[in-house]
């Protein structure tokens, strides 16, 4: 097999941001080719500097960002050098891109057939309704159904993946030679995103378009890319063919990413690697409690239901109980009702039907507004998903963390606060000196610190954490995921953990629940439940996880 | 068209919902007019020496001598069926002063709208696509300056350099100059009028007449309507979309002006809404300077002179073309952003 000429090739690239605070390089010398038709991964973490190569790479880089050095060429034209209206001339025809965040990338009031119309009568001299065709025709190669009738559908009328679908449309319509997908399924359901990344990898595949795939997500890049080249602070430190890169990384960045992703066979200890170890020593890892036979559960849900007001069913019939220091998992797409689910149960919305029981007492019959008066208030505590929303921008650290003891504990200010919050932000692994510090001047794993010390500064007993991970990068998700299971197991705490993504429920919950549609799917232990799924719901659920042997399998199987 | 359908249903909703509004300005009026000092009997008397006796009986013939709810409840009665009083000033019906002065005050506003319109559009995309270059900080000096100049001096300006140096323009008072043969009235608005009759002399008359009060009025409502077609423009220029049309090779123009601008302009729509509402009422300083026959001017003499009815007539008729300016804003809305018209 002769090499032929790359189609892009990228020599010391150098990207620089001019901010407020001089100038920041965002991408410090990079170099890498790409073949037609082939298929890259670019992996890494926020602030790596793997979107701002991708966007280098078509020139869409924001006004601040500038290419301070180095050469992309492709098909033997330089990039960098291009004028602008040759530019638009590339767009589109020689390279495309897909965005992250597929609704806010099409055009909020205009129909989704002009917005792809748009697209080809950019490239082409064609009539309008010859466009107007050929869209037709693109959307049902991304396999809309009733594309008849979606011309006219207005993006806000499509579900997420539907507007990626449009967007991949879009992006394909004048047969581009280079795709390049930035965290094109960041945000959608599992099953979706496998759906929309088949999807996309089967139209690359028969068009022999080259794709670039920018992601944070190594099991998403293993089994979608060839060949995966790693990312860290603008630098590239491992290339590798996708499965070696998994099997045995070289780099000690790209080993931490690797043991800090979740597979399925792996347990929260080996997440971290040690010389990311939490600042508490780790306390000996006794096996949970088992709860003694006829000790009465921690929290029991009979018969939820919950309906809205325009008639739709968010919860039907939805039962459970959990054991005092039990960590019980639910987990379903979006839609499924677990959030409504979960926040019915820590009492912040009022259920339509139905029991919950608290220690053996009702807390259903109390209103959600009045339930912050409750004694159970400071047992069932919350974290929430989003670490940056859910602070106040005027309260510092410490404020958050004291805010729930004086107002539930009604602790005054004074020595004892202080030490109280002191003990858990030491807990949470926050120093101390961080606790005068607003929101905004801390970091992600931070902030999350500092939701799960203030949910804690109580002592209660259940815990909801409602996608606690779902914002945070791999490697801080994994420190995080250490700290809750230690102090689950420290405080004999029950967690309901709410979560979309399998592999971390697996290792943080004994049971698991799936939901769809706001009724229970199935329910069980939760290897089992995952290994051996018994209903299609689950199974399609786990399918569509990448993890390594599977992604091995099918690599074997495409290339043989 | 469902479209439609929903759109109509929206603004009946919304004007059913505006009534009560208008009957409370109607109420808060009257009362506001009777704590307001100033008998109007007394100014309406035949001079400063009249006897007790005239002043009692003008305001017995005006009805002030009855308990104040029994006033409301007749003035009520009366709005009710469509009369607002006579004028003590002009000696007419309200109803017929304000129908005579309201296209005058209308066909101003909006012409200074159009122009504002036209002017600041182009001014603010501009200045957001050059964010901080020497066309960014021009449009900002023209617009902080039209905000700091009060109409009445910018009008002078006006008038000074265009009718008294250069005698371009012809001597600003009223509509028409006396001499000019009206056309018939159909709309009121003379522009329309004088169009539709044909006589494109007497246009061009009235159109020269116009011009400048209407450039005054412009030149204070810029800059609201720039900063916020810049703003918004700004934004959308940033946005994903922007960088996806830009990512798929579209043109330059399209990019700027279907995609970017008419996402930008929806605030614009909501902000004209408010401008035009407020220009109408107090657009009483250009009205006095240019000896323009409007409502306003009209609603100032009334006040003045404690004649209750005309200025009751005139706040009731603010408050109605509020409504229906925000009706208009609203029906304008659901139809440039579908995402309106669900839910």
């Amino acid at each position: 097999m002769t090499t032929p000429k790359p189609l892009l090739d990228i020599e010391n690239l150098q990207v620089t941001f001019s901010t407020r605070r001089g100038p920041v390089e965002a991408v410090r010398g990079i170099s890498l080719s790409l073949a037609e038709g082939e298929t890259l991964g670019i992996v890494g973490e926020s602030g790596s500097g793997k979107s701002v190569t991708g966007f280098a790479m078509t020139r869409l880089l924001d006004a601040s960002g500038k290419i301070s050095g180095g050469r992309i060429s492709f098909r033997d034209r330089d990039i960098t050098k291009m004028t602008s209206a040759s530019l638009r001339e590339m767009h589109g025809s020689a390279m495309a891109m897909i965005f992250q965040n597929p609704r806010g990338a099409l055009n909020p009031i205009r129909a989704i057939g002009q917005q792809i119309a748009d697209a080809i009568l950019a490239h082409r001299k064609i009539s309008a309704s010859e466009a107007r065709a050929e869209s037709l025709e693109l959307l049902r190669a991304v396999k809309i159904r009733d594309p008849e009738k979606r011309m006219n559908a207005y993006p806000h009328e499509l579900s997420g993946g539907m507007c990626q679908r449009v967007m991949i449309a879009m992006a394909i319509s004048s047969n581009p030679a280079l795709l390049i997908a930035d965290e094109p399924t960041t945000g959608l359901d599992v099953t979706t995103q496998k759906v929309v990344m088949d999807l996309l990898a089967s139209i690359a595949a028969e068009r022999g378009m080259a794709t670039i795939l920018i992601t944070h997500d190594l099991g998403l890049a293993a089994r979608y890319c060839r060949r995966v080249v790693v990312m860290e602070q603008g630098r590239l430190v491992e290339e590798a063919d996708a499965l070696t890169l998994f099997r045995s990384p070289q780099h000690p960045y790209t080993k931490r990413l690797v043991a800090a992703s979740p597979t399925a066979t792996s347990r929260v200890e080996d997440l971290v690697t040690d010389d990311e170890k939490l600042l508490v020593p780790a306390v000996p890892l006794a096996p949970p409690p088992k709860p003694a036979h006829g000790t009465p559960p921690l929290l029991e849900v009979l018969d939820l239901v919950k309906r809205f007001d325009d008639g739709t069913v968010g919860v039907e019939n939805f039962s459970m109980a959990i054991a005092p220091g039990e960590s019980v998992g639910l987990v379903g797409e979006s839609g499924s009702g677990k959030s409504t689910t979960s926040r019915m149960i820590c009492r912040l919305l009022d259920q339509t039907e139905g029991v919950i029981n608290f220690n053996g007492q009702s807390i259903s019959h109390i209103p959600a507004r009045e339930f912050h008066q409750a004694p159970q208030r400071r047992e069932i505590q919350i974290v929430f998903q989003d670490p940056n929303d859910s602070l106040n921008p005027r309260f510092n650290a410490f404020d958050c963390i004291a805010h729930p003891l004086i107002r539930l504990l009604g602790m005054r200010n004074g020595a004892a606060l202080r030490r109280r919050v002191g003990e858990c932000a030491h807990r949470v692994g926050l120093p101390a000196n961080l606790l005068e510090r607003f929101p905004h001047q801390l970091s992600g794993g931070q902030k999350a610190r500092i939701g799960i010390a203030r949910a804690i500064a109580c002592r209660p007993k259940l815990l909801v954490l409602d996608e606690p991970t779902a914002a945070l990068d791999v490697s801080v998700q994994a420190v995080v995921l250490q700290l809750l299971d230690r102090l689950r197991r420290e405080d004999n705490l029950a967690f309901l953990f709410v979560s979309h993504d399998l592999n971390v429920v697996r290792m943080m919950c004994q049971r698991t629940i799936v939901l769809r549609n706001g009724a229970i799917v199935e329910e069980g232990e939760s290897h089992q439940l995952f290994d051996s799924p018994k209903t299609d719901y689950t199974r399609e659920l786990v399918d569509a996880v990448p993890h390594i042997e599977m992604i091995a399998a099918e690599k074997m199987a495409a290339g043989a | 068209m469902t479209t439609l359908g929903a759109t109509a249903i929206r603004a009946a909703r919304r004007f059913a919902s505006s009534l009560p509004a208008l009957f409370g300005v109607l109420i808060f009026t009257f009362l506001l007019m009777r704590v307001l000092p100033g008998d109007p009997a007394v100014f309406f008397a035949s001079g400063p020496n009249s006897g007790k006796e005239e002043i009692e009986t003008i305001r017995k013939q005006m009805g002030l001598d009855k308990p104040v709810p029994q006033q409301l409840f007749l003035y009520l009665y009366d709005v009710g069926r469509g009369n607002l009083g006579r004028s003590l000033m002009t000696g007419q019906n309200v109803t017929k002063d304000l129908r005579e002065r309201l296209p005058a005050s209308l066909e101003l506003t909006f012409s200074a709208l159009l122009i504002a319109l036209v002017l600041a559009i182009p001014l603010g995309v501009l200045a957001a696509l050059k964010p901080g270059s020497l066309v960014d900080h021009g449009v900002r000096l023209f617009c902080a300056l039209g905000v700091c100049v009060p109409t009445f001096v910018s009008g002078l300006l006006l008038i000074y350099i265009f009718y008294y140096l250069f005698g371009v323009s012809p001597d600003p008072t009223g509509r028409v100059d006396i001499f000019t043969t009206l056309p018939p009235a159909h709309t009121g608005f003379l522009l329309i009028d004088f169009a539709l009759a044909g006589d494109f002399d007497g246009w061009w008359a009235a159109f020269k007449q116009l011009i400048l009060p209407a450039c005054t009025m412009a030149l204070f409502v810029i800059a609201p309507l720039a900063r916020i077609t810049r703003a918004s423009m700004l934004a959308s220029l940033g946005s994903d979309f922007v960088r996806t049309a830009r990512s798929v090779g579209l043109s330059w123009w399209r990019i700027i002006v279907t995609y970017a601008l008419r996402n930008a302009i929806l605030p614009v729509i909501t902000i004209a809404g408010i401008v035009f509402s407020t220009m109408l009422g107090a657009n009483v300083l250009v009205e006095k300077v240019f000896s323009w026959p409007g409502v306003a001017s009209y609603a100032l003499d009334a006040l003045l002179s404690s004649d209750y009815a005309p200025v009751q007539g005139f706040v009731l008729l603010m408050a109605s073309v509020f409504v229906i300016v925000n009706l208009v804003v609203d029906v304008l809305y659901g139809i440039a952003d579908p995402r309106i018209s669900i839910g």
